[in-house]
């Protein structure tokens, strides 16, 4: 029923979002810190990505990882200047900080200016981007797993707390910050190259509260969420194609009736992993063996 | 409650993937499609230009079909989005499997969906999308990506050209939208042909889309005393800005560009805008006009906008081809397209071989008299 090549378009899409909502997944989940200017991290990797592979000729693979590093060099310019700020005062300098990106886009003619900047090389293929996104699952679990991830965790519980034990609250803000600009930029660069074209109002606020909300969806502090939130929000307006004038008031609508029916989102902290199914399976294992001893 | 509410979203999902397979018998249709903003800041174009190619397919249908076949038209929205456009695209050109596809209406859109047009072989006949890279990129041209408009270098050209040629004004300001391609696009060319015809830009003042105060910028150009205020934005800021130009005395001479011409204009901005000087791409009171303004009128209870007379004469541009190309194959259709001639509601319309873009097309000059828009001449720069 439906072709595989659309489907192709909107498994590649779901997969490029997937790491701009990994990096939001391990800031505002993991680390309880808001941010409403992803879309200007994605920005940064996207054109520095563009920038490599067009004037230096650098290939695709280090282009990328180039652009998700200079993403990661700004916020750490951000963090050294915001991350003192508690709660919302954050959220909203991170929103001037998006705004700010696009607009200086906007203005640079070098790169195209507000008119875009077309003719960029198609290098993203489904296998690279799930290939990507295999990594930074397994990555960033790692990352959450060790102590520094529980560290962070302890930030976002009780930040006061966790800085009388000996934590310091502002090194691990600014590694989770750097860490989730990086993914930013890496998804940044993969969309430029998914596209053939860049536009600073592709990366607008709208894009930045979209992200938040895969996050807040899928459930904060969950990585499974994370996943399943993006790939359920790429694919909800695709699905509701048919409504035409009235697509996007229904995604709104089922959107906020799912987090009435949820408020801890989809997956609600809790993680899918190996672990929990291998017991699931033992468990069942061991009822049958139970009911066929007797 | 909870669980009917999730029920109930289950629902509507599950009945909005059946809802688009209703499918007819394949044999005697063909599919068109459309992509354009449904939704978004942009609707007011994008539904306009739904409805008009939807109406044009219709009549055709009713009039015998093309080449014994009924059209279908298929339109999906885009949010104005790039990234959603090329979904669009893809869906269009893989399920839906149309043989050619109307829109988008702006370039942002129009340049992304190029890759998924070369790789499925099917052309695209853009209505306003103005930016010279839409179809030609490196001097290369984009083997299905045409286009009915003319661009962005024309226009900011032909206001300039018009303004210090024939109305002689030699002191010009820009009031712009830095946050907007179309208005950098015809800032910039406005710029360049009227200081290499002599006259002087005695200020440029860039705001930001959504702004809604634009006196400290216009109290900077009253300081410069212009002669014409070129505006190259959409019809809301246009509104705005003027009348807080008349507001703060500025007496200059308007012009703008084929983003002011709206039915809402002349409410919104009332005298601010009057003795103004619009570029657009046809005369709404050229009797050659009239048959679709009327019936477009007529059936959808209000005026169209200037989308829904370019997207006809793309639509009528497509018929045109697919009986020259006797065809519905792709790759045919566009070696059809290239060099084709017609006559649509916008004037004679011929698309280059190598740009793809309706060469030499004449620009409608408007000007605001009271309160309604009044067609001065045709005119092409030089």
């Amino acid at each position: 029923m439906l072709s595989w090549y659309y489907l192709k378009g909107i498994i590649m899409l779901a997969g490029i979002y997937l790491l701009p909502v990994l990096g939001l997944s391990l800031l505002t989940g993991f680390t309880g810190l808001f941010s409403f200017g992803h879309a200007g991290f994605m920005a940064i990797g996207g054109y520095t990505t563009a920038f490599m592979m067009m004037k230096l000729k650098v290939p695709f693979i280090p282009a990328i990882l180039i652009g998700g590093l200079f993403a990661a060099l700004f916020s750490f310019i951000i963090g050294k200047l915001t991350l003192k700020l508690k709660g919302d005062y954050f959220c909203i300098a991170t929103l001037g900080f998006g705004e700010a990106i696009r607009l200086l886009l906007d203005n640079i003619q070098y790169f195209g200016g507000a008119r875009g900047w077309p003719g960029l090389p198609l290098k993203t293929t489904l296998t690279t981007v799930i290939i990507i996104d295999i990594i930074a699952v397994i990555l960033l679990r790692n990352i959450i797993r060790s102590r520094h991830g529980r560290n962070m965790i302890a930030v976002r519980e009780e930040e006061l707390a966790s800085s009388i034990i000996g934590i310091d609250t502002f090194k691990y803000k600014m590694i989770s910050l750097v860490i989730s600009a990086f993914y930013a930029g890496v998804g940044g660069g993969l969309l430029g190259t998914y596209l053939g074209f860049l536009q600073p109002k592709i990366f607008s606020l709208t894009r930045s509260t979209e992200l938040t909300i895969i996050v807040i969806f899928g459930g904060l502090g969950s990585l499974t969420g994370s996943v399943v939130g993006t790939i359920l929000l790429i694919a909800l307006p695709e699905i509701l194609r048919s409504f035409a004038n009235w697509r996007l008031v229904v995604y709104g609508v089922i959107v906020v009736f799912i987090m009435i029916a949820r408020p801890e989102g989809l997956m609600g902290g809790k993680e899918l992993s190996f672990d929990i199914i291998r017991n699931l399976f033992r468990k069942r294992v061991k009822e049958v063996k139970a009911e066929g001893g007797k | 409650m909870k669980k009917f509410l999730s029920l109930l979203v289950v629902f509507v999902l599950i009945a909005s993937l059946f809802s688009g397979c209703a499918k007819k018998e394949a044999g005697d249709v063909v599919k068109v499609g459309w992509i354009g903003p449904l939704t978004g800041d942009q609707a007011v174009w994008g539904q306009c230009e739904s409805n008009a190619v939807k109406m044009f397919f219709e009549e055709l249908n009713n009039s015998g079909g093309l080449l014994g076949k009924k059209v279908e038209v298929v339109a999906y929205d885009t949010r104005g989005d790039g990234t959603e456009a090329v979904n669009a695209v893809r869906r269009l050109t893989s399920q839906d499997k149309v043989i050619a596809i109307i829109g988008p209406n702006s370039s942002g859109q129009a340049i992304p969906i190029s890759s998924v047009l070369e790789e499925m072989k099917v052309p695209d006949i853009a209505t306003v999308a103005t930016n010279p890279k839409v179809t030609v990129v490196d001097g290369k041209v984009k083997p299905f990506n045409f286009r009915i408009c003319f661009i962005d270098p024309y226009q900011g050209a032909v206001a300039a050209g018009y303004a210090i040629d024939v109305l002689g004004f030699k002191k010009a300001a820009i009031l712009y939208d830095i946050g907007d391609d179309y208005s950098q696009g015809l800032t910039q060319y406005f710029e360049e042909v009227f200081t290499k015809k002599g006259g002087q830009i005695v200020a440029k003042e860039g705001f930001k889309t959504g702004d809604v105060d634009f006196r400290p910028q216009l109290t900077k150009i009253k300081a410069a005393n212009p002669d014409v205020i070129f505006m190259p934005y959409y019809y809301k800021e246009v509104a705005l800005s003027a009348k807080q130009a008349r507001e703060l005395g500025i007496t200059a001479t308007l012009m703008g560009g084929d983003g002011w011409p709206s039915e809402q204009l002349m409410t919104m901005a009332g005298d601010a805008v009057e003795g103004s000087y619009i570029i657009n791409h046809l005369d709404f009171d050229d009797p050659e006009v009239q048959p679709f303004r009327n019936k477009y009128k007529q059936k959808f209870g209000k005026d169209s906008e200037i989308n829904g007379y370019l997207a006809t004469d793309a639509c009528t541009l497509l018929v045109e081809a697919i009986k020259k190309a006797n065809s519905f194959e792709g790759e045919k259709i566009k070696e059809a397209l290239e060099g084709i001639e017609i006559k649509g509601i916008t004037g004679n319309i011929k698309i280059g071989k190598d740009t793809h873009n309706p060469e030499n097309k004449e620009a409608a000059i408007i000007k605001i008299e009271n309160g309604k828009y009044k067609f001065v001449e045709k005119y092409a720069v030089k």
